[in-house]
């Protein structure tokens, strides 16, 4: 069976699903429980699994997080919510310092098997620290994996693929698409496997790669690229490590173009290392520079400023011209 | 115990005199003579293992190491109570805890030699590996606390910091957290005077630490963590307190680090032999001993007969672990995920590959 779901509901889903057929799954974060959560992701779940299994916790995302490693090195499947990402930064020395390494620390005695989710990026008119896009922070670091969904559908199987992980997952949800996206998806339980991205378009003169709320903004700009004869391929990441270089580089390998799509800052960012995974592993099928089009190398802006920032389908548009014409 | 010794009174829990002689009967514990004994074991088995490592980190046969020299009697009384399906969360100055526990001399030795292998303890159940970082273990005791409650479980969880650790926010959001879900959880705090060089007044304005109890609604309890009954009598009762589901208790124990904070560093810039000669009269080994021996449990002859096996037995422990097989290139590799990923099977490809060629080439 099928129902239409927004990114937000598809998530609630997943867990839904989760919850009911596994017991070691706990649920919560600030406001997550009676309320849902500030973007009521969560809303209903608690009312259906109790308050033992999902629940408001203390305002401190370092105890949110440091207590989930105790709560998985005991056997339970913690699921927690930074309420936004840019709120998640008390929470690193505990995700970097033990989340991430419990299982290479203890020589695989003891894992720390999580999902930790967050609403990020920018483009929702927020005031400060509401707009990051810091995957490339997480994605340094060893022993996470970090998985960014694009749809309502990817949303919902991902989410079951973390839940089903024995690895902690940083779950990054783009919020602006939290509800502008609505979409038919399966209600019965399905998976998609972390660490695959996916081909979305195929084209045959250029790829693009992209992820969360930027593929919406590829697939525009490649319908203004169509227009000029220009045939994209679109590789939705999905999971941004580990990062699939086999899909990626087999694109490459075709059309000879790459261009990398993010609204995360440009300097050492996802874009920089599929720049380098196009010149070690296609580099005499290249016909242009490996070309990044991502945020400039500030702070995002306040609202009123943000239009400079955020990446559009004309400015996307704009670098495959340039690329193609190289 | 809890009332009379509530925080606020401002009276430290104290049952043994410096010289081994019973102060204060009322709340002496119920504890056995052979239980006496095989603390009094116990805490002079970690010390001679504590001054044989530091020999011989001086020797250079071993990295770095936090000695525990005067604060045994903490570990020692936590060792006692502790049971194999307890949790033992640890910061890295408890060796008594860990012996207890079940870790054997031979894995913290291999730990610090520089192996990873040291922090599986193959025969301690439910022991976390050490906490380097400072105070962040403690939300993982608070974690584990939600787990025993969520499943209805008969466990208690113990976990260590010291007099710097409770400066971390760390330290506030595990006791929060903690009280809150009531979880059983025993806060052991060992207040040595000193975070690395750091004297204690410079950490912090509170009138101590088991004071700040207060602020999460749990019960709290400064102990003379020099006295090894005062110890015990406090970690049974809040170990049964907790066991029942009444939440975490905060145990500051009042100690001295007579030794360095690691064997990198050294305490005459920062501290005074006055100092430390004060604190000699308040030794906890010294203490139990006196005790024993006044009882006629104990003697002089016995205990050289014991260091003697001790000895021998350390230093056995400690030649196999200096005989560890060398780290494999897997191991550096296997225990990141679940499962190794694509990316890194390709970066051990290409590191094996130079390998080979180094073999044929050099």
């Amino acid at each position: 069976m099928k129902k239409v779901m927004n990114m937000v509901n598809a998530i609630n889903d997943a867990l839904d699903i989760k919850l009911a057929e596994d017991d070691r799954i706990i649920v919560y974060g600030e406001d997550v429980g009676l309320e849902g959560g500030v973007f009521r992701l969560t809303e209903g779940l608690q009312k259906k699994y109790g308050v033992e299994r999902v629940f408001d916790s203390p305002l401190a995302e370092s105890g949110i997080a440091g207590t989930a490693v105790g709560m998985a090195v005991a056997g339970l499947k913690p699921v927690i919510e930074m309420q936004f990402s840019g709120f998640a930064n008390p929470a690193f020395n505990q995700v970097v310092s033990h989340v991430a390494r419990m299982r290479n620390r203890s020589r695989g005695k003891y894992t720390t098997g999580m999902v930790i989710r967050m609403p990020y990026g920018g483009g929702i008119n927020a005031l400060e620290h509401h707009s990051e896009s810091l995957e490339a922070v997480w994605a340094h670091i060893p022993g996470l994996k970090v998985v960014i969904p694009s749809t309502p559908h990817d949303a919902k199987g991902l989410m079951i693929s973390a839940l089903e992980s024995e690895d902690p997952i940083w779950f990054m949800e783009p919020k602006r698409i939290y509800r502008a996206i609505k979409q038919e998806v399966d209600t019965e339980k399905f998976s998609i496997p972390i660490g695959k991205a996916k081909v979305i378009q195929e084209g045959s003169d250029i790829t693009i790669v992209a992820y969360g709320a930027m593929i919406r903004e590829v697939q525009k700009a490649s319908v203004l690229a169509k227009k000029e004869g220009i045939s994209v391929e679109i590789i939705d990441l999905r999971t941004i490590y580990p990062i699939d270089r086999e899909t990626i580089a087999q694109s490459i390998k075709k059309t000879g173009r790459i261009i990398t799509v993010h609204e995360a800052i440009k300097t050492f960012g996802v874009g920089a290392e599929i720049s380098a995974l196009a010149m070690e592993e296609a580099f005499l099928h290249l016909e242009a520079p490996p070309k990044r089009v991502a945020g400039f190398d500030v702070i995002v802006p306040y609202p009123k400023g943000e239009g400079h920032f955020m990446i559009s389908p004309e400015k996307i548009f704009y670098e495959i011209l340039r690329t193609v014409k190289y | 115990m809890f009332k009379e010794y509530e925080p606020i009174n401002k009276k430290m829990f104290q049952l043994m005199d410096n010289e081994g002689k019973i102060i204060n009967k009322k709340f002496m514990p119920e504890i056995s003579t052979e239980k006496i004994l095989k603390a009094y074991k116990d805490m002079l088995f970690a010390r001679t293992a504590d001054q044989m490592i530091v020999s011989y980190q001086r020797q250079g046969r071993i990295f770095t190491y936090p000695p525990n020299y005067g604060q045994e009697a903490i570990s020692g009384a936590v060792g006692q109570i502790m049971r194999k399906e307890d949790w033992l969360v640890p910061a890295f100055r408890e060796m008594g805890a860990y012996l207890a526990k079940g870790a054997s001399l031979k894995e913290l030795f291999l730990y610090f030699m520089g192996y990873e292998d040291g922090l599986n303890f193959k025969n301690a159940e439910n022991f976390l590996p050490f906490a380097v970082p400072i105070a962040s273990q403690l939300l993982h005791a608070s974690g584990i606390g939600y787990e025993i409650n969520y499943r209805k479980k008969d466990q208690v969880v113990f976990t260590f910091v010291g007099d710097g650790g409770t400066s971390e926010g760390d330290f506030h959001e595990a006791l929060n957290f903690a009280g809150v879900w009531k979880a059983p959880v025993i806060f052991i705090v060992q207040n040595n005077q000193y975070g690395i060089s750091t004297p204690f007044e410079l950490q912090t304005a509170s009138d101590g630490i088991a004071i700040k109890s207060y602020a999460y609604g749990i019960k709290g309890i400064q102990v003379d963590g020099n006295d090894f009954f005062a110890m015990y009598a406090a970690v049974q009762k809040s170990f049964e307190y907790a066991k029942e589901g009444n939440g975490p208790v905060l145990i500051e124990a009042i100690t001295y680090r007579k030794g360095a904070h690691t064997t990198s560093d050294d305490p005459s810039k920062y501290r005074t032999k006055e100092e430390e000669e004060a604190w000699d009269e308040k030794d906890p080994l010294k203490r139990l001993k006196a005790y024993l021996i006044s009882n006629k449990l104990y003697s002089e002859k016995e205990e050289e007969k014991l260091l003697e096996g001790y000895k021998k037995q350390i230093d056995k422990e400690f030649v196999e672990a200096e005989n560890y097989a060398a780290v494999s290139l897997e191991d550096v590799f296997k225990f990141n995920y679940a499962e190794m990923p694509d990316d890194l099977k390709h970066q051990k490809v290409e590191y094996e590959n130079f390998l080979k060629w180094k073999e044929a080439r050099m």
